[in-house]
Order: structure tokens, then C-alpha cells, then sequence
């Protein structure tokens, strides 16, 4: 009989309700575009305030290997050239121990191990890129310099070809130093992405080949890679994507040169290393800071389309 | 045995043969070996790289672990100083950093598992917080410099927190999405069937469920901005008194190690070190934390 009384009070509470349900779908709505505005603006700012760089030396910013402060002319074709050289000299280096890892993790390691391997490798993701900076210009440098490189220079002295790769003074600084720093930064990223794409091959494929008599690795080489191998390379892709844009681990290996270097034991520079060194000597609104903001903004187109292709491929397998 | 003998004769490929089949399988589990091999030295050179990159922390910057590094400012070289301030700046624009960038990344999360799921607008919003988790982060540090440190005509706190906020935003979003996806749909349709508007369903039902992954993708959020020089750079800049307001340059500890560690003085350089020990426990602890974190939740 009283219940009655209770109808009325709330149904008036649902209509005060209602008033939260497109306030707080608003937010979310508002959130989410904020987040588009976002790239669009970051874009926009890059671009816009390059823009003094690239209307002073239009498309021959990219092919001019010039980068003269006092003459204040500037080319990016140096700092791009070692940005995709270290870049691609670290997949060298690191796919091939990332997919190690990847298949120690998934195939051969004992189920007690995989936890704690797999969380020390990503650990390794973690590790603030400054810290490796500070490693590898304290630690490997004076390896490189005193073992590595000497023993190289050595090795392919008389070669044609790699000799002119690997010639000059060893410093240990330099492009190949950078791009092994890279590859250890890198390692994790490919090697996690393999690993998850491992998973997701059906057991029962495997079980069948393994039940033909397939070894370890023919299972890997003619199932489990074939599989996924699209993925595969979207987890490249992503390594490739963090390599490009690497900057204060980069900035203390790879020896800062304005030149290109026939020799991978050079010094040279990339786009983020060399945003990061001179932009302290880049008075506001001076053609310099014009020509940092230009080099940043090729810089975001490059890892754009190296990510975007990345999701791309990764997309069908990790939404299964 | 004729009979088998017979078999084996019709039967194609190499079996026919038993001691090429032999030699074949003897090389097919040779192979197989070599691999495995290899395979377990690059898990071991991944491990003993970190143990590397630790152990030459703790050698070189736990000799210099003294009182004095928490008590004392960073002062020219040769004076005794400490990284006070920087220690100070890191846990400041962290902590704002964080908690400017985890309600929007917490919204735009609530966005794409709960309204957008898989229309136009939601996957490229998806696609382009995807595109932001890994940008280079000097680019934002860039981006900050042109919209709120030029016009406002000097380096800032503020401006750091915002860098540090806009690498937070993805990596919610990311976890937030994963994890509210993870939510059973019974457990939605139980709080819509009593009544519960959306909002509420969201917000006392699906956050709360969700509540250990989030935190995961917090924490593992803050580990990663701790650690962030390049943004900060052409942000917060640093300086050298403790307590600096926001909107005044404010030192930072990986900023502090990059100036010391490229510097010619011992003791700026030992600092270096000790910053590095300091901010790799606090990074290596958050991390391992978020994963436990995430465990508990499962």
C-alpha cells in the first residue's frame, strides 16, 4: 500500500539522473576529439614554424648536406641519412635476437621460466633512454674503441667494399655504436610483439606438425613464421618506428658531425640528436630554430608512415 | 619382413633409402640443436644486458650515494652539491604530469570501449593515440615549446608537466580501452536491468571492475615520464634553486644527468651517476609494481 508512495520519488530520480548521461558521454566525446586535435596540432605547429626553413630553401632542404650556423644555411639531408642508416643498422642487430628471445620464450623455455625472463626483457623497454645513453658512451664506447672496432678495421681490411664500411679512426663513437645502442633499446619492443603473435598460432597446428615428426625449428620455420608472419613485421615496423625518433641515448654515442661519413665507424648525426644539441644555440625565432622545427617535422612524417604501417599490419592478428 | 620390406619400397620420398633417411634426420636434428642454442644466447645477451646496465649503476653510481645528494641543491662544480632540486622538479612534474593526462586519457579510454567501440570517429581516434604512444617524445617537447613556451616568453614548469601530460594520455588510453573491454557484458546488462543509467553503469560498475588495470597503466605511465629528458628539455629547462615556482624554468633529474654527465668535472659527472641510480630503482620499481598490479587483477 505505501510502496505507492515511493513511485513518484523515483521516477522524479531518473529524470535528474537522465541529466548525468549526456553531460558525461559529452566528456567522453570532448576527450576523444581532444585527442585528433591534438596530433593535428602537433602536426600544424611543426609545420608552421618550419615553415621559415622550407620557404628559405624549399626542396633542397632535404637533398643539401649543408649545416653552416654562421652562414645560416642549413640542409637536413646529413641528420636524415643517419637517422635511417642507425635506424636500419639496429633492426640489422636486433631482429634476429629479438626473435631468439621470442622463440626461447614461447617454445623452449620451461613454464617456471618464461615469467620471469620475459618481465626482465621488458625491463629492459624501461630503462630510461638517458641511462643508456650514459652506459654506452661510459661502458661500450671504450669497448668498441679498444676491441671491437680495432678487430673489424682488421677483419675486413683488403675487402672491397666493407673495408671502406668499416675504415677510419676508432673512436668508438660514431653511426655503428649508435645503432647498436638502439638495438638493444629496440630489442624488447619486437621481441614482446613477437611473442604475443607466437601465442595467438592455434596449438593445434602446431601439435600436428610437431606429430609428422617436425623438429623445434621446423615447427617455427614452416608453421608458427608463416602464420604470423604479417604480424611479424609489424612488430618490426613498431622497433623501427621507437629507433627513429631515439634521441638522448643517440645524442651521446653517435659523435654529433655535420657530415656524411663513408664509414660506419664515422660520427654523424641524427634528426633528433641534432635537434637536441643545437636548439640550446637556437635564439627564438632565428632561422635555425626555423630549420630544428623543419627537421622535426620530417622527422614526425617519417616515424607517421613507419607507424601507421606498423598498426596496419599488426591490426588483424592482435584484435583476435 | 618381405612384407614391410615391400611397403617401405612403395612408399615415395626419402624413406626409401634408410641411410640417406638416417644422415637427413641426424642433419634435421643438428639443425634444430644449433637453433635452440642460439635462441638461448640471445636470451641470455638480453639478460646480461640488463644486468649490465644495473650492475655499472650500482658500481659507479652507488659510491656516490650520500646524505648530502637529498640534502644539498645542485651547486657549480667543486662546492659539494646535491640534486635536491632536480629530485624535487621530477616528483613535481610527474605527479602533475600525471594527473593532468590521466582523467583525459581516462575519458578517451571510457570513449572507445563504451560509446565510439568501432564507428569512423573511434578508430581513427584509436589509430592516432595509437600513432601519439609511440611518437618520438622530443617532437612533443617541440610541439610544448611552440604553443607555451615561445609565446609565453621563457621556460616553465608548467610548460614540462604538459610535455610529460601528453605522453601519459596514450598509454591510458590504451589500458583503459584493453581493460574495459575485458569487462563481461552480463556484468553491464545487470546494472542497466536495475535501472542504472550509462554513466553510473560506467563509473560504478565498470571502472571499479576495472580499477587494477587502470592502475597498472597509471603506473606504468609515470615510469615512463620519470625517465623522460628529451620533452623536458625544450620545456622545463632546469635550474638550481629548491623550490622553484611552476611557472619558472624547474630542474628535473634526467635533465640534471644529461647536463652532468657530458660535463668535464668529476664530481658533476659521479652525480650523474647517482641520478641515473636513482631514477633506474625508481623507473625498474614502478614498473615491476604495475605488473604486479595487473597480476592481482587477473
Amino acid at each position: 500500500m505505501q510502496q505507492t508512495v515511493i513511485l513518484p520519488m523515483s521516477s522524479a530520480g531518473g529524470r535528474r539522473i537522465s541529466i548525468g548521461d549526456p553531460i558525461f558521454a559529452g566528456l567522453a566525446f570532448a576527450a576523444g576529439f581532444f585527442v585528433l586535435l591534438l596530433l593535428g596540432s602537433i602536426i600544424l605547429s611543426l609545420f608552421f614554424g618550419g615553415m621559415p626553413a622550407f620557404r628559405a630553401f624549399g626542396l633542397s632542404f632535404l637533398t643539401s648536406a649543408t649545416w653552416d650556423p654562421v652562414h645560416h644555411v642549413f640542409g637536413a639531408a646529413v641528420s636524415i641519412y643517419g637517422t635511417l642508416l642507425t635506424s636500419v643498422l639496429a633492426l640489422i642487430f636486433a631482429v634476429p635476437l629479438a626473435f631468439g628471445i621470442a622463440f626461447f620464450l614461447t617454445e623452449l623455455a620451461p613454464d617456471w621460466m618464461r615469467r620471469p625472463v620475459g618481465t626482465a626483457v621488458e625491463l629492459l623497454a624501461a630503462v630510461p633512454s638517458i641511462i643508456y645513453g650514459m652506459w654506452g658512451f661510459f661502458i661500450i664506447v671504450p669497448i668498441m674503441s679498444q676491441y671491437i672496432e680495432p678487430t673489424l678495421i682488421d677483419t675486413f681490411d683488403g675487402i672491397p667494399v666493407l673495408q671502406d664500411l668499416f675504415a677510419g679512426p676508432p673512436f668508438g663513437t660514431g653511426l655503428f655504436t649508435a645503432a647498436l645502442i638502439l638495438a638493444v633499446m629496440v630489442i624488447p619492443f619486437i621481441s614482446a610483439t613477437m611473442r604475443d603473435v607466437f601465442d595467438t598460432v592455434p596449438a593445434v597446428y602446431k601439435e600436428s606438425a610437431y606429430g609428422v615428426g617436425c623438429t623445434t625449428w621446423e615447427v617455427m620455420r614452416s608453421i608458427v613464421l608463416p602464420y604470423t608472419r604479417v604480424s611479424v613485421v609489424g612488430g618490426i615496423m613498431l622497433g623501427l618506428g621507437r629507433a627513429l625518433g631515439e634521441t638522448m641515448a643517440v645524442t651521446f654515442v653517435i659523435g654529433n658531425s655535420d657530415q656524411i661519413s663513408s664509414s660506419l665507424f664515422g660520427s654523424g648525426n641524427t634528426i633528433a640528436s641534432i635537434v637536441a644539441l643545437e636548439f640550446p644555440e637556437s635564439p627564438a625565432g632565428s632561422l635555425k630554430l626555423a630549420s630544428l622545427l623543419a627537421l622535426g617535422f620530417i622527422l614526425f612524417v617519417i616515424s607517421f608512415i613507419v607507424l601507421a604501417i606498423s598498426r596496419y599490419l599488426l591490426r588483424p592478428r592482435l584484435k583476435a | 619382413m618381405s612384407a614391410t620390406t615391400a611397403t617401405a619400397g612403395s612408399v615415395p620420398g626419402p624413406a626409401k633409402n634408410q641411410k640417406i633417411s638416417l644422415a637427413l634426420g641426424r642433419r634435421r636434428h643438428r639443425t634444430n640443436l644449433i637453433i635452440k642454442a642460439l635462441c638461448v644466447l640471445a636470451t641470455l645477451i638480453g639478460l646480461v644486458l640488463l644486468a649490465s646496465i644495473l650492475l655499472t649503476l650500482i658500481y659507479l653510481g652507488g659510491s656516490g650515494l650520500t646524505l648530502n645528494v637529498f640534502t644539498s641543491v645542485t651547486k657549480p662544480p667543486g662546492s659539494n652539491g646535491g640534486l635536491l632540486n632536480a629530485i624535487l622538479g621530477t616528483l613535481i612534474q610527474t605527479s602533475v604530469g600525471t594527473l593532468i593526462g590521466t582523467p583525459i586519457g581516462l575519458m578517451v579510454g571510457t570513449y572507445l570501449a563504451e560509446y565510439g567501440r568501432h564507428s569512423t570517429l573511434a578508430n581513427s581516434i584509436r589509430f592516432v593515440s595509437d600513432v601519439l604512444l609511440s611518437a618520438p617524445s622530443i617532437l612533443i617537447g617541440l610541439f610544448i615549446y611552440e604553443i607555451c613556451v615561445e609565446p609565453f616568453g621563457g621556460f616553465s614548469g608548467v610548460a614540462g608537466c604538459l610535455a610529460l601530460a601528453v605522453i601519459v594520455i596514450p598509454i591510458v588510453v590504451r589500458t583503459t580501452e584493453d581493460m574495459l573491454q575485458l569487462i563481461p557484458p552480463s556484468l553491464r546488462e545487470a546494472a542497466v536491468a536495475l535501472g542504472a543509467p550509462k554513466w553510473k553503469m560506467i563509473v560504478l560498475i565498470c571502472y571499479r571492475a576495472a580499477k587494477d588495470g587502470i592502475a597498472t597503466g597509471v603506473l606504468l605511465a609515470v615510469a615512463r615520464i620519470a625517465g623522460e629528458t628529451a620533452p623536458l628539455l625544450f620545456t622545463s629547462l632546469g635550474n638550481s634553486s629548491a623550490l622553484g615556482s611552476m611557472t619558472t624554468p624547474m630542474s628535473s633529474l634526467p635533465v640534471t644527468i644529461y647536463q652532468y654527465a657530458g660535463s668535464a668535472f668529476q664530481d658533476w659527472v659521479q652525480l650523474a651517476w647517482v641520478g641515473a641510480l636513482l631514477i633506474t630503482i625508481g623507473v625498474l620499481a614502478t614498473n615491476i609494481l604495475a605488473r604486479f598490479a595487473l597480476r592481482g587483477g587477473r
